[in-house]
């Protein structure tokens, strides 16, 4: 379990994120929106442990231990892993290389790579050169490596093709243990796998494509640095489009 | 053996001439006399232990020979092994190439013997060196080693090397100069010309290990005939007190190409001004130069100079620093266009590991240290298009097993 209590964060000197409160339970996935600048980059790369953004206030928790102040690393150890939106070129480290530092060494990066279509770029550096949808294949590729069990996704699928979106969307399913397409897998019932899951996710969007194949249990805004509410993911894409950001926020907190 | 009257001649001219670039050297400090070791045959090689074997290997060389097409060992001033089991390749010490006529076609053709005090010093106090000739249209499978090894405290090591590719031939060398476990102070001046003939290949990969009071001078020119392509790879990651060179390439004939690699890695106190230079003359000429360079503390200059004389000519210069532990990197990136129609460009980038690239590492499980070394390695992992396997295997580990000291 993840959980984030009264979080304040500074970067640069300036409060960018307060009064955060998040619980993200064993098998859930939540979805962020928000305007751009709303934080909620800041609030990913506050949970992995960036160290300019800095904890004021408040603490994160997650499996029951105080992470708060943990770096980087040992958050990943701990089984929190992240797709970024725009991650850095690393010149002269093969894909296929970070794939294996992101499996500790014991996967089978052809293999993994196959489920993303990813196999003829496993020999270039990383992110060099790659399009929109490249990366993306790349971080989620990186991600089934590792295998963790928080995942946070930054806009999975800004940039990708109408092509790829559907692979994308299935991809994020699978990792977080929501691809249900079949009612039962290894004699097991749908409902059954539903109580197994166990994988967490936080998964920002701008236009909830993702929801047509990830089935995210609980939608969240965040709007000028606070997060605003807690509701069904569909109804706050929904008003956000009837309405727009600022009206959604006020609608929602007077009705619950 | 007339013909070396002359040169001696103009070198005695200029024995005291400084160099263009580079600190002065005082070489009076330093023994020439021959220092005599026996020949080792190859059982002798393959028996070689401890920590000797150690610096022989770490320069790329094979003692067991086995992915070797030959093999040519200089000990301070002896060859103590020279043969070769590839077909259509000849390895012979300069002193035996002197003895044939041929050679005056070659030798001093491309460096002039007065340029400075360290050419001079090459033809004066010449001990010895490695003539390599791959005859027309043979293809050697295996590289060619050749091994400069220093050993006597003091001494000037003194040698001149001629590589020869014949037409439509391919010839692969790589050459490591190392000094032993003991040494501190030694010099050593190194002549290479290179005659890349028409449409042949040659790639030449050399790998320096030396030592912390070492001084070191290689003058090289290359000679690029029609269809030629010339790849130089360099790679340093040892200590020397001064090491300077800026060898010079010469496209002579219509579409020759020239690759310049370059990768240092400068240790604390040691001063390297390194470089490449190359003159497109014809049309469809190509030449590319990069070079990284790491510095823990150490004086880098990193030289480029590309000179296009004609139209369709293409050339681009990379040259990027890394400073990771103190010290300076001054990349001095040079283009010089002559005509219209000329394509040239170059990239230079100095700076520090970027704090992105290590925390990105870090969120798939890697330490901050796990994330530099990883980083650090890439920025050194320079492909080379071209260059055989066991060549990129040579640099792979140059690379790996000074990794520590990089750190």
């Amino acid at each position: 379990m993840l959980q984030i209590e009264d979080l304040k964060v500074e970067l640069g000197g300036s409060v960018i994120l307060e009064h955060i409160d998040l619980e993200i339970r064993p098998g859930e996935t939540h979805v962020l929106f928000g305007p751009n600048g709303s934080g909620k980059t800041s609030l990913l790369m506050t949970i992995m442990g960036y160290p300019q953004y800095r904890v004021v206030a408040g603490k994160i928790m997650f499996k029951g231990l105080d992470i708060t102040s943990l770096p980087i690393n040992e958050r990943a150890q701990l089984g929190i892993g992240i797709s970024y939106q725009r991650p850095p070129t690393i010149n002269g480290v093969k894909t296929r290389q970070m794939v294996s530092v992101c499996g500790g060494g014991a996967v089978d990066v052809e293999g993994l790579a196959r489920k993303v279509n990813f196999t003829g770029f496993l020999d270039r550096d990383v992110n060099a050169g790659f399009s929109g949808g490249e990366i993306k294949r790349s971080e989620l590729l990186q991600l089934m490596a590792q295998d963790p069990d928080l995942m946070l996704f930054d806009e999975p699928e800004s940039g990708v093709d109408l092509e790829n979106i559907a692979l994308v969307g299935k991809t994020i399913a699978r990792l977080l243990q929501k691809d249900q397409d079949e009612e039962t897998v290894n004699g097991r019932s749908k409902m059954r796998r539903k109580m197994e899951r166990t994988k967490m996710g936080l998964i920002i969007t701008h236009t909830g494509y993702i929801l047509d194949y990830v089935a995210a249990d609980k939608g969240q805004v965040l709007f000028k640095g606070r997060l605003s509410c807690v509701s069904n993911p569909r109804e706050i894409l929904t008003c956000i489009g009837e309405s727009g950001y600022e009206e959604c926020v006020t609608c929602i907190l007077e009705t619950s | 053996m007339h013909f070396r009257d002359e040169l001696k001649q103009r070198a005695e001219k200029v024995r005291d001439k400084a160099a263009a670039i580079g600190p002065d050297v005082d070489l009076e400090v330093f023994q020439k006399d021959p220092v005599d070791h026996a020949y080792l045959d190859e059982e002798d090689l393959a028996r070689l232990e401890g920590a000797e074997r150690e610096q022989l290997v770490m320069s790329g060389l094979d003692l067991s020979m086995k992915d070797r097409g030959g093999t040519f060992f200089q000990k301070d001033t002896s060859v103590i092994h020279c043969k070769t089991k590839a077909e259509g390749v000849e390895v012979l010490s300069i002193k035996q190439a002197l003895q044939k006529p041929w050679i005056q076609d070659y030798y001093w053709k491309l460096v002039p013997v007065d340029a400075d005090k360290y050419t001079a010093a090459a033809e004066l106090d010449l001990h010895d060196g490695y003539v390599i000739r791959s005859l027309p249209g043979t293809r050697s499978v295996y590289p060619i080693q050749a091994c400069l090894y220093l050993d006597r405290e003091g001494l000037q090591q003194t040698v001149h090397n001629i590589i020869i590719a014949e037409e439509d031939s391919e010839l692969h060398i790589i050459t490591g100069c190392a000094t032993s476990p003991h040494l501190k102070k030694a010099a050593h001046i190194g002549i290479s010309e290179f005659y890349v003939k028409k449409n042949a290949k040659l790639s030449f990969t050399m790998i320096h290990n030396w030592a912390e009071d070492m001084v070191v001078r290689p003058r090289s020119v290359a000679r690029v005939e029609e269809g030629g392509l010339f790849l130089n790879n360099y790679v340093c990651m040892k200590p020397v007190r001064s090491l300077q060179m800026y060898p010079t390439t010469h496209l002579e004939g219509p579409d020759a190409v020239a690759r310049l690699y370059s990768i240092i890695v400068g240790s604390p106190g040691s001063e390297y001004d390194v470089g490449g230079r190359v003159y497109l003359k014809n049309p469809g000429n190509r030449a590319e130069i990069v070079a990284r360079t790491i510095t823990n503390g150490s004086r880098i200059i990193a030289r480029g100079h590309l000179v296009g004389e004609v139209a369709d000519i293409k050339a681009h210069l990379e040259c990027r620093g890394l400073i990771l532990n103190g010290g300076t990197i001054h990349a001095i990136p040079e283009l010089e266009g002559h005509v219209d129609g000329v394509e040239m460009s170059h990239e230079a980038a100095v700076g520090k590991i970027a704090q992105e690239e290590i925390a990105y590492l870090m969120s798939r499980g890697l330490s901050e240290d796990e994330a530099t070394s990883t980083i650090v390695r890439g920025f050194l992992n320079v492909d080379i298009p071209g260059l055989p396997e066991p060549l990129k295997r040579e640099i792979d580990r140059a690379i790996e097993r000074s990794d520590k000291d990089v750190m």
